[in-house]
């Protein structure tokens, strides 16, 4: 089975503070990290490969030093690497990406299964998997906790509001995937010595076969009008007593007091 | 790149550098820079104080008639023979939206005998209900309902549609933008009209909740966005307005429709149906171990209310990924959310912080979910729940 998973390399926002006087982000000393989802997609991938056999490639869209990021994929036992990297594509939104990365899978050709994570953690739109799918005409399933595949037939359970959907479907098919389908693998010291040799290609807007107008901004159907940091909540009281059992106490006379209990 | 620096007029003063929320500006001989990790959104625009950077606004080749395209639309979304509360929620804004223009407000129901549906929608504000019926559309799937959204966007031209943020929305929405070439803007929490162009302003929160982006969707119709549940109030609704229903037949056959739903498995009662709870008491890492969720159920118990939890309980497994709030979880809205042991995670914040009432537990006076609470009492949780209980069962039998 040939599978293709999408990564992004993203500044790890757990890690982002905003400065309490200029009301901006502190970027200092941020880490950039393969997007959390997206490891739970090379997982999934590399699981379906080992039973199945295979070949998995882990391709991205960014920056040149988001080689990094899809060194670790190798790491992690992927197979080969594709990064897509050009000036062209800068300022890209959902739609623009999503075309740029279908183009790139297009080229690659013959593959089975298209694995993305759900959501990336600094955007978090949940649209570039749904929109490489609809470029490239495949079936979809978001949201999916669990895969089993018996030949051309897939079988996955879908996360909704409720509990779960199981859906079948066939190849050549695009599943987002949530943290809940697995607990990514640590790379091995073996597999990133063998990560560190491996080369990993980039391919330009020229090496594609694509509509120059639908890259990057121009691409773009979305414009960022404004960013702002938004407005925190305000810090109210702290219950002040000498004893867990007086705060308690004085906390549930203020909710009721108030009739917000 | 689109974002251009005047190095004769930079004075170097590097506001912009503290203003980019993508470390996208450096400085080099005293002047400001733009690296490869510019996403063009701006911001350092409005920060140069001399002006010095300018947006370069490169006009798409795509030329739409723009005035074609009229009306808001809402996708009504239904789970087990009801409407969503995110689509009443979404008539509501949207009759403002379509007031403020000037325009008719449609709810498009798509589905298997639903029509009664439209008297609902007509109550929650809309003028006109587009209905697809069905049995090929009795549940939802990506290639049915994208085909029938996208034949009536190439058909009746909408403006602008909105779509709740919820699993399915969030399948629908970017596959519709998708074939119809349009944008979409993801989990807004706010939207309105913007004073210059008369466009929508979509905003939403990025970065894990720690900036807001508005966005507009300037050149392309219709203007499409999913929209958070809970971040709008559900309108009143007025049984006595009625509308226009607009019959669609459905061009799908059912095998056009590539994914076949085999079973439907409800895990969730009211016990975690978080998204539409009054009362949500969660806990954190500061439980210490599952069993000590019993106080946390407890709390919920006598208030009425349900059981959420932080992404590290879920994580270590101690409850099933259905219970989470936070930015990988549940967005809620509560009047009362109550955060046991739970240090505050901005992720976590940003899954709770429309909650009318926030009430803290936690050791460590220093975490920062004091920062967003109404109460905060800082002590054990492992005491003060206990005590808790007690209090409520105590006044709920006076």
């Amino acid at each position: 089975m040939e599978i293709v998973v999408c990564v992004k390399q993203v500044p790890d926002t757990t890690e982002v503070k905003i400065d309490p006087v200029t009301n901006t982000l502190i970027r200092q000393g941020v880490p950039s990290i393969v997007n959390p989802f997206d490891k739970n997609a090379v997982e999934a991938a590399l699981q379906l490969k080992e039973k199945h056999g295979g070949k998995v490639t882990v391709i991205s869209m960014g920056p040149p030093q988001a080689k990094d990021a899809l060194k670790e994929c190798l790491a992690m036992g992927a197979d080969e690497a594709l990064l897509i990297s050009d000036r062209a594509f800068g300022g890209a939104d959902t739609l623009a990406t999503s075309y740029t990365i279908a183009c790139a899978i297009k080229k690659l050709g013959n593959v089975d299964m298209i694995i993305c994570g759900k959501q990336a953690i600094d955007g978090d739109t949940a649209q570039v998997g749904p929109e490489i799918a609809e470029h490239l005409d495949l079936a979809q399933v978001t949201c999916v906790s669990k895969i089993e595949v018996e030949g051309n037939s897939i079988k996955v359970e879908r996360e909704h509001e409720e509990g779960y959907e199981i859906i079948e479907t066939q190849t050549p098919v695009l599943l987002t995937v949530l943290k809940s389908i697995n607990e990514p693998r640590f790379p091995t010291i073996k597999g990133t010595m063998k990560a560190n040799r491996k080369e990993i290609p980039t391919w330009t807007a020229g090496d594609m076969d694509v509509n120059p107008d639908q890259l990057g901004l121009k691409g773009s159907p979305t414009q960022v009008r404004r960013i702002f940091t938004p407005q925190q909540r305000v810090q109210g009281e702290i219950i002040k007593a000498d004893s867990a059992r007086e705060a308690a106490s004085k906390l549930a006379s203020k909710l009721l007091e108030a009739k917000i209990v | 790149m689109a974002v251009i620096i005047n190095k004769e007029e930079c004075v170097g003063c590097s506001a912009c550098i503290n203003t980019c929320p993508f470390g996208a500006m450096v400085m080099e001989a005293d002047k400001a820079c733009i690296t490869d990790a510019c996403t063009v959104c701006g911001a350092c625009v409005d920060a140069c104080p001399v002006g010095a950077i300018t947006k370069e606004i490169e006009k798409s080749s795509v030329k739409i008639d723009k005035n074609a395209y009229k009306d808001v639309w809402v996708f009504i979304e239904q789970v087990e023979g009801q409407i969503r509360n995110v689509s009443h929620e979404l008539l509501g804004e949207g009759r403002k939206l379509a007031d403020a223009k000037g325009q008719k407000l449609a709810g498009v129901i798509i589905g298997d005998g639903v029509e009664s549906f439209a008297k609902e929608v007509f109550a929650s504000g809309a003028d006109k209900v587009y209905l697809i019926e069905g049995p090929e559309f009795k549940n939802y799937s990506t290639d049915g309902y994208t085909a029938v959204l996208t034949d009536l966007i190439n058909t009746y031209k909408p403006s602008v549609i909105l779509i709740g943020a919820t699993n399915d929305g969030r399948d629908l929405g970017p596959r519709v933008a998708c074939r119809v070439g349009t944008g979409l803007t993801a989990d807004c929490t706010n939207l309105g009209i913007d004073e210059q162009t008369g466009l929508v302003a979509w905003t939403r929160p990025a970065f894990g909740g720690n900036i807001m982006a508005t966005i507009l969707c300037p050149e392309h119709r219709p203007q499409m966005g999913t929209v958070r549940p809970k971040v709008f109030k559900r309108p009143e609704q007025d049984f006595s307005r009625t509308g226009e229903i607009v019959q669609v037949a459905s061009k799908i056959k059912s095998q056009d429709i590539r994914t076949k739903l085999v079973d439907l498995v409800k895990v969730c009662t009211t016990s975690c149906n978080l998204e539409e709870a009054e009362i949500i008491v969660s806990g954190g890492r500061g439980m210490c171990k599952p069993e000590n969720f019993a106080l946390i159920e407890g709390l919920a118990d006598v208030l009425g209310g349900v059981v959420g939890a932080s992404r590290a309980v879920v994580d270590a497994g101690w409850k099933p990924h259905f219970h989470q709030v936070g930015q990988t979880g549940k967005t809620v809205g509560p009047k009362v959310y109550f955060a046991c042991g739970i240090s505050g995670a901005i992720q976590h914040v940003a899954g709770m912080s429309s909650s009318d009432v926030v009430i803290a537990i936690n050791k460590d006076a220093d975490a920062p979910i004091f920062k967003v609470a109404d109460y905060g009492i800082v002590g054990d949780v492992m005491e003060v729940l206990p005590a808790l209980i007690e209090e409520f069962k105590k006044a709920k039998a006076c």
